[in-house]
């Protein structure tokens, strides 16, 4: 609305341009750029090369920022760079009009920059920075939509899942660089028996796990990941599908050689990840929100990936990258299908949409590759990848190669009946006479088109010609995964009739029987099931996050009582207990003059004094009678300097007592009269705390005098008084000389109070206090 | 001597406590002082008790000669005073104003801001 208020000039067309899409085209030449840069790296990577570079971050620590390109690595960063490409010339068609799309961009490449940087990342340290990077990202483009609760709460929950698990991480993290010896990755994984063999090896792999499970949604976490809907579908499309999500699969990946290959590790990683992939793939078919259907098929992916690491071994592993790609390529694509089905019709809701085949042809071309792939049919390579993962679960001899490969059909064939929901219901159910969807769709525009053609083309070519294309760069992959060189054939034609191909068959088939015959029971059976599966987790998440607020409140109601004498018992008791403790483990108590003898039969007497005029003014009931007993221990006090050689501080004390007194009676009349509100239990409890403080503090004194004291400056101040500070009174000369700027201190804090008293005996307040206006003046006051 | 000095400050540190947690806001300024003297006490019991000469330098002499108390622990109780009346001064005047605004001398009734 404000683009007629922009002045004419030439430049107008190019503003429109870049305003409406066109910026997507513009950007998209970062993430191009870097493709074909990472590509020009594929040639020395698939010949075994490992490029590494590395930059001193805190040299004290043996931390580097430090990066490695190997098989695994440029895969992943390939995918990050190359999806990415497509999604930013997407995200300038899907978001165009968008009056915030720069926070938009900034935000996702924020998250590029950060996703490029944890595969990349040589150094665990680097790589848990990049990690929490991700999550940070993440949350702010998940809450784009900040106006939305909705988006923030998801956001939120997003960043307390991940975020958690990235504390359970670093600390897993902590406990591999401790027991391997080194933070770098590259160490750690020649090192691999180092950690495997240390006793920190199970609390690393818990931690780790943690970490990458709540990354890549792995049962119980998943529930974050449909959530997570709430962002733009572009990010959608390239976070929670394509990329990030993975970023657990990764880790878990790269530490393969540092923390698998153990009974622990196989057994944790297959057994998630197979409740994980069969738990998402159920609960995506009953779904009728095309992005949260996206959602789940992800999660299953993300467990299948996980199970197949869990395996281990080079063809499990060599099925895990293929599957990777695969996936990647699939789920852009069908993400920003949705987007664009969203985008023209106005809906995403499987029960409005139909007849979208004749309306948006070329869309629909790209939406039949990838739900095909994901389908695993032939030539496409979601057939090649499924192939390997039941070569994989079939051959898992040390697992259970039937539960692992039972679970796989399960998943795989509700995947296909998923699949079929995405592109059957949309695109090819007859279009109703009235679209329920709130706009007719239209193909839309070549930058939302783009990218689901080029990436289910790509699964068509890399599915025809998977041996050419796809099986150099795994085996550099797997080789780094398992650090060790591997020949695994990669190929789209079976050899045969294999248990694995009869067993993709018997998939295919159920899949279609599945779909036309079981669908309404699955969704009827998912239904039912879905307060305890699918709002289960969630709601048990909420509880945890209201129990630790319920537990915030009331420590903090408890603590903070706001009365002071309530900080005041905690204080007093806990010093109390603290230094007693301290007293009776530590202290010597050989040497402590236990009775008070030696003592003159005045000092007794002053002694008793002090105590009892210390006892009228804790058992006073008028004011007068406190001040009293206020007097008697001061003078009492002042008495005691007398005796043991302190004439300085007898006459302060005296005239400082006696001016206390002198302004205590003058204000007295003015004070209330003395009121006891507290209960009997309140003071006895009061008298127990007050009386155990004193003792300890007896204690204390008697054990610090029963010990040598070591005296350091006070020969130093006997020597130099009159030789340096030309006075005779020691006590003077540490005052005003030696310690000068303490005494400066001491006039600055009397000359405070002085004002302070000062301004509180002129200020008016009470009755004016509608009135600011006559506040200050006071003058009557005095 | 140090022995019956620490009951007595055992004691003035009970009794000072024990009216600094009462709910009267007059008895919390008396537990001050109370405390404020007991903190005295144990500096100059801590610096050990002698009986015998001051901290000064005869005129017959260029440093202390023995035996002489321990100077340095009362030049930190002279300032330890000093700072203590502030404080006292301070809040006497502060709870006589407190009384006439609010007209309690309850603390929890002055824990809102108000009144």
């Amino acid at each position: 609305m404000t683009r007629t208020d922009v002045p004419r000039s030439g430049t107008l067309p190019l503003v429109n341009w870049l305003s409406n899409g066109g910026s997507g085209w513009v950007l998209g030449l970062i993430p191009l750029s870097l493709t074909l840069w990472f590509a020009s790296m594929l040639p020395p990577i698939i010949a075994g090369e490992v490029l590494r570079v590395s930059y001193s971050w805190i040299p004290s620590l043996d931390v580097a920022l430090a990066f490695r390109v190997d098989g695994l690595s440029l895969v992943f960063a390939l995918l990050v760079v190359g999806i990415g490409t497509m999604i930013v010339i997407y995200a300038g068609g899907y978001m165009a009009g968008d009056s915030q799309i720069g926070r938009f961009y900034l935000y996702l490449f924020l998250f590029m920059g950060a996703m490029l940087g944890l595969v990349l990342a040589d150094d665990i340290m680097t790589l848990f920075v990049f990690w929490e990077l991700t999550s940070i990202s993440s949350y702010l483009l998940i809450g784009y939509k900040h106006a939305y609760n909705s988006s923030r709460s998801a956001a939120l929950q997003a960043l307390l899942v991940t975020g958690s698990g990235g504390l359970a991480l670093l600390a897993g993290l902590i406990l591999v660089a401790i027991a391997g010896g080194s933070t770098s990755i590259s160490t750690l994984i020649e090192q691999g028996d180092l950690v495997r063999e240390s006793a920190l090896y199970m609390p690393a792999l818990v931690l780790v796990c943690i970490g990458a499970f709540t990354k890549s949604a792995q049962f119980p976490f998943q529930f974050w990941l449909p959530g997570a809907m709430a962002a733009p579908t572009p990010v959608s499309a390239y976070l929670h599908s394509a990329t990030m999500v993975k970023a657990g699969v990764f880790l878990l990946a790269r530490f393969t050689p540092i923390l698998g290959e153990t009974p622990a590790w196989a057994i944790t990683l297959s057994t998630f990840g197979a409740i994980t992939m069969v738990l998402g793939a159920y609960l995506s078919v009953s779904q009728v929100d095309l992005k949260r259907i996206l959602a789940f098929t992800t999660v299953s992916s993300l467990g299948t990936l996980v199970m197949l690491i869990g395996i281990g071994g080079e063809y499990a592993i060599t099925a895990m990258m293929v599957f990777l790609v695969v996936h990647s390529l699939y789920k852009g694509c069908l993400f920003m299908v949705a987007g664009s089905i969203d985008h023209e019709t106005g809906t995403r809701d499987v029960t409005l949409l139909g007849g979208l085949r004749t309306l948006m042809p070329i869309t629909f071309g790209a939406t039949v590759l990838a739900a095909l792939s994901m389908s695993g049919l032939p030539p496409l390579l979601g057939f090649v990848g499924k192939e390997l993962i039941y070569e994989a679960t079939l051959d898992a001899h040390e697992l259970s190669p039937i539960l692992l490969s039972a679970a796989s059909v399960v998943g795989k064939v509700l995947m296909i009946i998923a699949a079929g929901i995405v592109v059957v219901v949309p695109f090819t159910r007859a279009q109703r006479a009235k679209p329920e969807a709130p706009r007719v769709g239209h193909e839309p525009p070549l930058s939302m088109w783009l990218g689901p053609v080029i990436l289910g083309a790509l699964s068509l070519l890399f599915g025809a010609f998977p041996t050419q294309l796809i099986q150099p760069i795994t085996n550099s992959g797997v080789a780094a995964i398992l650090n060790e060189a591997v020949e695994v054939e990669v190929k789209l034609i079976p050899s045969g009739l294999t248990p694995y191909f009869m067993l993709s068959v018997l998939t295919i088939a159920l899949g279609f029987v599945g779909y036309w015959f079981a669908r309404p029971t699955l969704q009827r059976v998912g239904n039912a099931t879905e307060g305890l599966l699918e709002q289960g987790p969630v709601n048990s998440f909420n509880a945890v996050v209201n129990g630790m607020q319920a537990l915030a409140r009331w420590q903090t109601r408890v603590l903070q009582s706001g009365y002071i004498r309530n900080y005041l018992r905690i204080i007093v008791s806990s010093v109390t207990l603290l230094v007693s403790y301290a007293l009776l483990t530590r202290a010597d108590f050989s040497r402590v003059q236990w009775l008070p003898i030696g003592a003159t039969v005045l000092e007794w007497v002053i002694a008793l004094a002090i105590l009892s005029g210390a006892g009228l003014v804790v058992t006073a009931q008028k004011r007068l009678n406190a001040l009293a007993g206020l007097g008697l221990v001061g003078y009492g006090v002042t008495l005691i300097f007398l005796f043991f050689g302190a004439p300085d501080l007898v006459m302060t004390q005296f005239s400082i007592e006696t001016l206390s007194v002198l302004l205590f009676i003058l204000v007295l009349y003015r004070l209330p009269v003395f009121s006891s509100v507290s209960s009997e239990a309140e003071r006895i409890r009061d008298a127990i705390v007050a009386g155990a403080a004193g003792l300890m503090v007896t204690l204390m004194v008697l054990v610090t005098v029963s010990g040598q004291l070591e005296r350091l400056l006070t020969p130093y101040f006997a020597q130099n008084s009159y030789p340096e500070g030309r006075g005779r009174n020691v006590v003077n000369v540490i005052l005003v000389d030696f310690r000068g700027l303490d005494t400066m201190g001491e006039i600055s804090v009397i000359g405070v109070a002085a004002i302070g008293i000062v301004v509180l005996l002129r200020l008016r307040l009470g009755g004016e206090k509608n009135d600011p206006e006559t506040v200050s003046t006071g003058k009557e006051q005095l | 001597m140090e022995t019956l000095m620490a009951f007595v400050i055992g004691g003035l540190y009970a009794a000072g406590l024990y009216m600094m947690m009462r709910r009267s806001i007059v008895k919390l300024v008396l537990g001050l002082v109370l405390i404020g003297h007991a903190a005295n006490l144990l500096i100059f019991t801590a610096g050990r008790l002698t009986r015998e000469g001051i901290p000064v330098i005869p005129s017959t002499n260029e440093v202390l000669v023995e035996p002489y108390p321990d100077p340095l622990p009362q030049a930190l109780i002279l300032t330890a005073i000093v700072i203590g009346f502030g404080v006292q001064a301070f809040a006497i005047v502060l709870l006589k104003r407190a009384y006439q605004t609010v007209k309690t001398d309850d603390l929890d009734a002055m824990n809102t801001t108000d009144t």
